[in-house]
């Protein structure tokens, strides 16, 4: 059983400050949505709301079409999974499974026997009567995830919950995270600055940066067609070419750069003149020159091979970093450190968006 | 063999230094990591025997040395000055049974009433105790702002700067037949006569309870201020409302340092002299105030000695039996 979740106009103020500027957005049932944002953008603001910690100032939190207001977090049909996990380190594993059915006054026997259902799923079979602080740190995980399904609730919220694993495991948990989604077919409500767990594990994902919701898609929307400058340059690795628009039509617009003019896909309309920022990603790039209006030249300052494929550290005019990533199976030469080379991308590759706060700046 | 008890207190002080000088040798032997070096070696002879030294005084003369003495003293009979050492002088426990049978025969109702009192208005004042800091500790380390916390600090902490005598009198006279309170209850109706609050001993445990507040407020505070918030919010998201999450999950964890204030409540309490003589009804007699009377109106130091020990030891056996119901260990309280 799922429910959906309705933002409606949310917004979180802590005196002065604004933490989530009116968020407005729909979360469908047994969705796997995520919001994606650097810290401090307001993402775990929007989480706590959800879960009944934080009221909003203004705005309305809805799940399966009903009004929180008013309503706390121990009788909302959501169950949290805290970035620490949060287990309580004096209950045994068991105990801390079933901790929502007890408080419940659910009787001793139908506690077992769901704690034994449980451990089942998250293969941890036997392993009832272990201490939490026992556990590797995946097992905790799991545990964590265990507790909060135990309430059998209707959303299911995570805090960054695999920040504090190994990349291994952390890859491995991702996959385990989503099968266990598919298989319970609630909502899963997923907080991350993590672009690749976001992109890899989500049905759809909102970016955000400074309270303020960015875009909301799926993870090729948002790789693809990036909607704002913060987004083209938080999600995925990307290099931003500034300048003025010197020339545009409505599919394409010519930006007068650093590097002079550069030919990229025009999706907002960017009329002459304006402001705007040509995005073109590492990978779009190739080790030759090609149109005039679509390549830059280029000192390579370093090489950077990471097995499956190979970074170019390369130095334009204005000493600006670019970065160019070639896969294994393309027969270009990788040019050495101290040569010239020239670097050129297709043009339906290149993004003119308009001027705006950049990720990482 | 009289006067050879006495002379145990003059060998103990060699034993101890002895003890302390095979600990120091020893210490190298026992420690598993082979580049450690030993205690003189790190020292130095002289600094290591001065240290040595330094420690064995502190152990001697502040804890070992006069409750040794008290020891012995209360085996003793009871005997005037050029008695002592003489014959009649031997190894008794007459001072222990007289807390039960006096010594012209008969029942000590007296005393063993006094003794079970304290003992139990203690645990009472515990108990009181516990109740009144468990909220407010509970709130200056989980609930309170930064700024209200300080305020609350500064409000308990001022008080104290009172000494205890002046704030025992002080409460005497709020509490009163004429006092301040008795006086706010007949204006407001709520009592006709006034209400003698001393002499039901309310008095008593209002001034044992305020005076050992703070020794309650900072094992607990210290306790709860280290829980993890997210452990609380994970109880409430699961369902649990807000005393469930103090049963399973707050006090478990601030154990220890409930443990810890109830001891020493309960301890302090027993063993406190004042505030039970200046806020104790007429008809009250604390324990302390018996063993005070041996020591300083009777000079029947042996007997004084003797009560002494059996409120120790009893104490000491009910703090050891709450530890072990509570599962407690002594360890964790001193954490």
């Amino acid at each position: 059983m799922s429910a959906g979740v309705e933002l409606d106009h949310v917004t979180v103020r802590f005196g002065d400050f604004t933490a989530v500027d009116s968020a407005t957005l729909d979360i469908r049932g047994g969705e796997f949505f995520s919001f994606l944002g650097p810290s401090g953008c307001g993402k775990t603001t929007i989480l706590r709301t959800v879960s009944g910690f934080l009221n909003p100032s203004e705005g309305a939190v809805r799940i399966g079409g009903k009004d929180m207001a008013g309503i706390g977090p121990n009788k909302r049909p959501t169950a949290l999974i805290f970035q620490n996990l949060a287990l309580f380190p004096l209950m045994s594993v068991a105990e801390n499974i079933t901790y929502g059915l007890r408080v419940q006054g659910i009787d001793k026997a139908t506690r077992q026997k769901k704690a034994d259902e449980l451990l089942a799923l998250i293969a941890l079979k036997g392993q009832g009567n272990k201490l939490v602080s026992e556990l590797s740190g995946g097992q905790k995980q799991r545990v964590a995830i265990a507790r909060a399904l135990c309430v059998q609730p209707k959303v299911l919220l995570l805090d960054e919950p695999l920040s504090a694993l190994d990349l291994k495991l952390r890859q491995h948990m991702r996959n385990e995270l989503r099968t266990i989604q598919r298989m319970v077919g609630i909502t899963f409500i997923y907080i991350t600055h993590d672009q690749g767990e976001a992109l890899t594990m989500s049905d759809r994902i909102a970016v955000m940066s400074d309270g303020v919701i960015q875009q909301v898609g799926d993870g090729k929307a948002v790789y693809d067609e990036p909607a704002t400058a913060f987004v083209a340059s938080f999600v995925g690795e990307n290099n931003p070419f500034a300048g003025t628009v010197v020339q545009a039509d409505p599919s394409f617009a010519l930006v007068e750069t650093q590097f002079g003019r550069l030919l990229g896909r025009n999706p907002h309309g960017l009329e002459q003149g304006a402001r705007a920022i040509l995005f073109v990603r590492p990978e779009s790039f190739q080790l030759a020159a090609g149109a005039a209006e679509t390549t830059l030249s280029s000192t390579v300052k370093s090489v950077a091979f990471e097995g499956n494929m190979t970074h170019v550290f390369l130095e334009g005019a204005g000493k600006k970093d670019i970065t160019v990533t070639v896969g294994r199976h393309a027969a270009t030469r990788i040019p050495e450190q101290g040569e010239t080379a020239a670097i050129s991308y297709d043009p339906a590759l290149g993004l003119a968006l308009p001027e705006g706060k950049l990720a990482r700046e | 063999m009289p006067v050879s008890s006495r002379l145990v207190a003059l060998i103990v002080p060699f034993v101890v230094i002895a003890i302390f000088w095979l600990m120091a040798r020893r210490e190298a032997q026992r420690s598993q990591d082979p580049t450690r070096k030993s205690y003189f070696e790190r020292n130095g002879t002289t600094l290591g025997i001065v240290f040595i030294l330094l420690v064995a005084f502190w152990t001697l003369f502040l804890v070992v040395l006069p409750y040794l003495y008290m020891v012995v003293e209360s085996f003793h009979p009871t005997l005037p000055p050029p008695k002592r050492g003489g014959p009649e002088d031997v190894l008794t426990l007459a001072q222990y049974k007289s807390l039960v049978v006096l010594p012209t025969g008969g029942t000590n109702v007296t005393h063993m009433g006094a003794f079970v009192f304290s003992i139990v208005a203690s645990i009472a004042v515990t108990a009181l105790n516990f109740a009144i800091c468990y909220p407010l500790a509970y709130y200056m380390a989980q609930a309170g702002s930064a700024q209200k916390v300080r305020l609350v600090m500064l409000g308990l902490i001022v008080p104290y700067w009172v000494n205890e005598i002046l704030r025992a009198f002080s409460l005497r006279l709020l509490l009163a037949s004429k006092g301040l309170i008795n006086q706010a209850l007949m204006a407001i109706g709520l009592t006709d006569a006034p209400i003698d609050f001393l002499g039901n001993n309310v008095g008593l445990y209002v001034g044992l309870s305020y005076a050992y507040l703070l020794i309650m407020i900072f094992p607990l505070y210290n306790a709860i201020e280290s829980l993890d918030k997210n452990q609380i919010e994970a109880a409430r998201d699961l369902g649990a409302p807000w005393w469930r999450i103090h049963w399973d999950v707050v006090i478990p964890y601030a154990k220890p340092g409930i443990a810890s204030g109830c001891t020493m409540v309960f301890m302090l309490c027993a063993g406190s002299l004042a505030a039970p003589l200046f806020l104790g009804g007429p008809r009250t007699l604390w324990f302390t105030s018996v063993i005070y009377n041996f020591f300083f109106q009777a000079f029947n130091w042996p007997r004084g000695a003797a009560y002494s020990f059996i409120l120790l030891i009893a104490c000491i056996a009910l703090v050891m039996l709450m530890l072990r119901l509570f599962k407690v260990s002594l360890g964790e309280t001193i954490k």
